[in-house]
């Protein structure tokens, strides 16, 4: 079963996703700041903070706990696990069983639970109300995640994201009602899950409102270096998962070198629009009350309920 | 399976969807100018459905009762509706009776019904696009828990406007349209009571200074 | 000489008891009973465990034992739904037990050596339960398993609300039992044997297999904690020692899902599937109703106590599940279901004792109970707070621990619920999953709350420095469940293999092949195409990228560390009580789902001296359902008291009365 197309294929996935998650991160930033007509940082400016961050000092509380300085790799760890099963270039990927879409959402919870447990940790007040926040986004947006591979799920009788995308990417052209709504629930739940705009901003710093900010306010040095790149790990994820559900033309199959060759380019061309367009609709929307959080959310849980009816109904009878 | 559905019922259904999509935005939707514009919205993708039903039958009378929907619930009704905002200066958010999540929970209820409620009725069809009989009965339940749930007047009046879109959709997804007369009495009904409704509001506004529902029961005698 | 398995079962409950009164020996000394007599009781529940794991698969065994009645003994029987349970009891006990032998300290509540005596009198009869035959037996050790947990839990006695605790929950257990005892007689058919086999032979009408099905369910659900006959669970469980709480909580609500499982499957015969909805309608409430309270308690135990009627919510969701597959034949969906029915029992019993367990060493740390009063407690007590967060992560369903993979199957079963051949359930079903997962998540959320409050942050007392870790006895029964936890996440497929035996008797269809198939290391109960999980390679990604990761760190740049003030934007004159509280922290549940809550608040003024914020949150069941019940109760009770004239002319007349009505009624 495994070949070693896969098995290079697998690796050649997760370093493509070591590299490009900042670099993707750093794009989305330039576009905001070229919408928002700011200057832009440079498109490597998340290298550029990586590293300068890994050179410096870690400084801890002093009462900091091992688990605080735990965390960091075991998020880092997670998200890798997660571009590691997400198809980006190929379906063929080894590590794929390890975890199907319902783990995988697991990941991201577990990530999520270190995160804020990490920013409970020094007991701070910023940090205990970004671990409220965090796990109050996270209670909304995993159902409705759950949800949206349901409906998917459904679709294509598997719940392997492999799979999934095999069977949608090589069917012909169906319009299924059910994938538009999943798709919205999908992309609110994203902005969400990513700390993006209408819930939480990842440009702020400071403010009352912040959310994943607030958590890792007390890290410093390589610890934040592995948080700030796992954040973009986890919007590469994310952006690589929605690419492959809604739009998985283009990915490689099994055993095809030359589709996987082919892959790279178009992931690339997706990603280049998919960073654009979450730049614009972080910048036409303006950022919400945490108490809005709920209603954007339930919103969204609803959206990938009413995906599932749908499905149910117009679908499973024709 | 779903291979052999061809593409005009695809795009029914899709729209079907976006209909009901539009439904669910509206009953969760706060702002009055807002729900107009997804009225207006929702009569449009409603357009789109009964065109591609014409074009998709050959029937004339479809395609004038697409081009009436057009006219009236895209252009005309939101222009009525938009200018009665204005003149009556009804600002800020709809305020509702039960609160927003719970009444797209209670919706989400409703569309299940709708669904299993329409399953026998649309055995009975022979179009290929049945299945949007039970989403055209969930738009109709939809709007009608919107006019349940809102105090305003003018949010009111889009439920029952919402309510006539449903009941058009199940009429051309599921039979291909109505006979072109009682097309048109209800493309005229609908008109009239708008402009009546319009004369009300005037009279509520001049009688209570405001357009909450909640004072006409001091009505009673 | 070669011992049958169920014997070797009725020799552990005799130890278990001969345990339990040899502690009456030297009933004040301490050290003897905890550290002798505890231990001895532990290696007993091993035992039982090996025994229950080593008779999954293998053929029934059935066993007389002449007590009781001439005419009527104990009829006993071992099958595979039966050996699950021993399993999880063996298992639970051992760690359980060992812990218990650390724990109980002089001058708390009642002797040691008649503590001794109801805790393991308790344990065999749980096991008693498991093995009983038939109804007289069951009946017994149901009612034994009642009282002695009883007295377990007002060993406090001294404080009221405890001794209130207990008298709910005995309470609520006999109007359970009594349903339990009704459920059997119906079962019986009116044949007169009592024996399950002789349930098993009848064949029940659809109403009266409703009846029966119905009056278990409320019978075994008063013992479970379902709604409306949970309120009992919240107050006994923070009212008992950590080990009782642990053991009623791990294993005693377990009693109360074999005793459902076994109704249902086993003895009704039939099954109807409206039974599925309505099991599946009450354990979603219950699951949901019991994770919401659970975030926002602010009593540890009490926290847990929630989170246990949630477990048990998402239980009665798996039977409800079963149920409606097995109702429309579908077995392989049912086995599937029933997997992660029997999963998640085990899970449940591993993390959930853990946890309390780890309770009970911060209560005698601290002194504690109250989350706004603790925090910071992983310095001082790094031990607990560790082997917790294992628990914290198999209860909150995260990967790769237990709670994990009795969620995913669960999920998975409800992934096939379309195919139902109903139209309203094909569409219902799939949707309940939603709650499903809204459960699980809101469960993620009261954990860390858990955790966070406890163990992290900076001391919210002065007091807490002083906290000292747990002993050598306690370490070693947390790590052992703590390894239960780590293995059930770990081995999902050597488990389910074993689990099938008992799927397999009861629904005639298990995921054993499956499991042979794809190998223990990857879990695919369906086919890899659909859908699986690796647990171990899951685990070996995140702890290669967390060493690898700290390795090329330091290689490539540097691994220095300082230590300075907490940084927290500035704000340095921020102490302790700028922290979160419980109830903070719990602030946007009670906002979000403010109507399933009954709160009273109190809001500071500007004006106060001392502004003080509080909140309360009660349970909208005690003032909907059981206060109405008590007024009635009362109301009735008065009415009697007035046919209490006190006259002697009165009471004659009473029975004149009555034997003039009995001649005219009784005539041939």
């Amino acid at each position: 079963m495994i070949s070693l197309t896969g098995v290079l294929g697998q690796l050649f996935a997760i370093a493509l996703a070591l590299l490009l998650a900042p670099l993707l991160t750093g794009w989305v930033n330039q576009c905001r700041a070229w919408l928002q007509n700011r200057a832009a940082p440079p498109l490597l400016q998340p290298y550029y903070t990586l590293h300068k961050l890994f050179h410096k000092d870690v400084v801890l509380a002093h009462n900091a706990s091992a688990l605080f300085r735990f965390a960091p790799f075991i998020i880092f760890g997670c998200m890798v696990l997660a571009c590691a099963i997400i198809p980006s270039l190929s379906t063929d990927l080894p590590f794929a069983p390890a975890a199907d879409a319902l783990a995988l959402v697991g990941v991201f919870g577990l990530a999520r639970v270190f995160i804020a447990l990490a920013g409970m940790d020094v007991g701070t007040s910023f940090g205990t109300l970004g671990g409220r926040r965090e796990m109050l986004i996270g209670f909304l947006a995993e159902p409705a995640l759950l949800m949206v591979i349901f409906t998917m799920a459904m679709i294509a009788q598997s719940t392997s994201v492999a799979t999934i995308v095999e069977t949608l990417a090589h069917r012909e052209l169906v319009i299924y009602p059910s994938i538009a709504f999943a798709g919205i629930a999908f992309t609110m739940v994203s902005f969400a899950e990513n700390a993006r705009v209408p819930v939480d901003n990842p440009a702020t710093h400071l403010e009352l409102t912040m959310i994943h900010e607030a958590m890792i306010l007390e890290y410093s040095g390589r610890h934040l270096a592995l948080l700030e790149w796992a954040a973009s790990l986890k919007l590469y994820a994310y952006s690589c998962l929605g690419l492959a559900l809604f739009f998985p033309w283009g990915i490689a199959e099994r055993d095809n070198f030359l589709a996987l060759i082919a892959a790279l380019p178009v992931l690339l061309v997706k990603l280049v629009i998919g960073g654009a367009l979450v730049a614009l609709l972080e910048t036409i929307n303006a950022k919400m009350r945490i108490f809005r959080a709920p209603e954007f959310l339930g919103t969204a849980f609803l959206l990938a309920v009413l995906g599932l009816l749908v499905r149910l109904l117009l679908e499973s009878r024709v | 399976m779903s291979q052999a559905v061809p593409l005009y019922a695809q795009l029914i259904n899709l729209l079907a969807a976006v209909i009901l999509l539009l439904g669910f935005a509206m009953l969760a939707q706060r702002r009055v100018i807002q729900l107009i514009d997804l009225f207006a919205l929702q009569g449009f993708a409603l357009f789109l459905s009964t065109l591609v039903v014409a074009v998709k039958t050959g029937q004339h009378h479809l395609f004038y009762s697409a081009g009436l929907t057009l006219v009236l619930k895209v252009i005309l009704l939101p222009w009525i509706l938009h200018r009665l905002v204005r003149k009556l200066h009804i600002k800020g958010e709809v305020e509702g009776l039960i609160n927003i999540p719970t009444t797209t929970l209670i919706g989400l209820g409703l569309v299940i019904i709708a669904f299993n409620v329409a399953t026998p009725i649309s055995q009975l069809s022979s179009t290929i696009t049945r299945g949007t009989l039970g989403i055209a009965l969930a738009t109709v339940m939809l709007a009608f828990l919107m006019m349940i749930t809102r105090k305003k007047a003018i949010t009111q009046v889009v439920g029952f406007l919402a309510m006539e879109n449903g009941l058009f959709l199940a009429a051309t997804s599921a039979t291909y349209g109505m006979p072109m007369v009682v097309e048109l009495g209800i493309a005229l009904d609908v008109l009239v009571g708008m402009v009546i409704l319009g004369v009300f509001f005037f009279q509520i506004r001049d009688q209570f200074d405001s357009l909450d529902i909640h004072h006409m029961e001091q009505l009673k005698e | 000489m070669s011992l049958l398995p169920i014997d070797s079962l009725i020799l552990a409950a005799s130890l278990w008891l001969a345990i339990g009164l040899g502690g009456l020996f030297a009933p004040r000394n301490r050290r003897y009973v905890s550290r002798i007599l505890f231990p001895l009781g532990a290696i007993v529940g091993l035992a039982v465990g090996f025994v229950g794991l080593v008779s999954l698969g293998s053929p029934v065994e059935t066993a007389t034992l002449a007590i009781g009645l001439p005419t009527l003994p104990f009829h006993l029987r071992l099958d595979n739904l039966a050996a699950v349970f021993v399993l999880l009891l063996g298992f639970a006990a051992a760690g359980i037990s060992t812990y218990a032998a650390g724990y109980f300290r002089q001058g708390e509540g009642m002797t040691p050596g008649v503590l001794n005596l109801e805790y393991h009198l308790f344990l065999a009869s749980m096991l008693m339960v498991l093995l009983a035959d038939d109804a007289y037996a069951f009946m017994v050790a149901w009612e034994t398993m009642a009282l002695s947990s009883f007295f377990l839990v007002t060993t406090d006695h001294r404080h009221e609300e405890i001794r209130r605790a207990g008298y709910l929950y005995l309470l609520v257990a006999h109007v359970g039992a009594i349903a339990i005892l009704l459920s059997f007689g119906v079962m019986t058919g009116g044949a007169g044997d009592y024996t399950f086999a002789g349930m098993r032979a009848q064949h029940l009408s659809p109403f009266w297999g409703s009846v029966a099905f119905l009056l278990a369910l409320f019978g075994f659900g008063a013992k479970a904690g379902l709604l409306p006959v949970h309120v009992w669970l919240p107050e006994a469980h923070p009212a008992a020692p950590s080990p009782v709480s642990a053991l009623m909580s791990g294993v005693m609500l377990k009693t109360a899902i074999y005793g459902l499982l076994r109704v249902s499957l086993d003895l009704v015969g039939t099954t109807l599937w409206w039974w599925g909805v309505v099991a599946l309608a009450a354990g979603l409430l219950t699951a949901l109703f019991g994770v919401l309270y659970a975030t926002v308690q602010s009593d540890m135990k009490r926290l847990l106590a929630y989170s246990s009627i949630e477990n048990i919510g998402l239980l009665v969701v798996g039977i409800g599940l079963t149920l409606l597959f097995h109702s429309y034949e579908m077995e392989a969906l049912a086995a599937l279901s029933l997997t992660a029915v029997l999963y998640h029992c085990l899970a449940h019993a591993g993390f959930k004792s853990l946890l309390f367990l780890c309770t009970g060493s911060v209560l005698h740390a601290t002194s504690q109970r109250s989350l706004g009063k603790l925090g910071g407690l992983i310095g001082p007590m790094p031990w607990v707070a560790w082997l917790a967060l294992g628990g914290v992560i198999a209860g909150a369903g995260l990967p790769p621990l237990s709670g994990f993979v009795s969620e995913w199957l669960l999920l998975q079963a409800f992934l096939f619920s379309p195919g139902l051949p109903h139209s309203w359930l094909n569409m219902i079903v799939p949707a309940a999953a939603a709650a499903v997962a809204l459960t699980a998540a809101l469960a993620g959320f009261a954990l860390v709350k858990f955790y966070g409050i406890i163990f992290l942050g900076q001391m919210r007392e002065p007091a807490l420095k002083d906290a000292h870790d747990a002993g050598p006895f306690e370490k070693t029964g947390l790590l052992w469940l703590a390894g239960l936890t780590l293995a059930l996440g770990m081995l999902p497929g050597t488990l389910i293999l074993r689990l099938d035996a008992a799927t397999r008797q009861l629904l005639g269809k298990g995921l054993a092949e499956r499991v042979v198939e794809t190998g223990w290391w990857l879990l695919a109960p369906i086919s890899p195409e659909r859908a699986s999980y690796a647990p171990v390679l899951f685990l070996l990604t995140i702890v290669a990228t967390l060493l690898f990761g700290r390795w090329i760190v330091r290689t490539l740049y540097h691994g220095r560390v300082r230590r300075g003030p907490a940084w927290d934007c500035g704000y340095h004159f921020q102490g302790p009580r700028a922290q979160d509280t419980a109830e903070g922290f719990s602030q946007p549940i009670r906002r979000i789902f403010g109507p399933m809550f009954r709160m009273t608040r109190h809001f500071p003024s500007i004006r106060d001296r001392q502004p003080i914020y509080t909140v309360k949150v009660e349970d909208h069941f005690w003032y909907w359902l059981y206060l109405p019940i008590a007024r009635v109760a009362g109301a009735v009770s008065s009415l009697i008291t007035r046919l209490q004239g006190g006259r002697i002319a009165v009471y004659l007349m009473y029975s004149f009365v009555t034997l003039i009505l009995l001649l005219l009624v009784a005539r041939p």
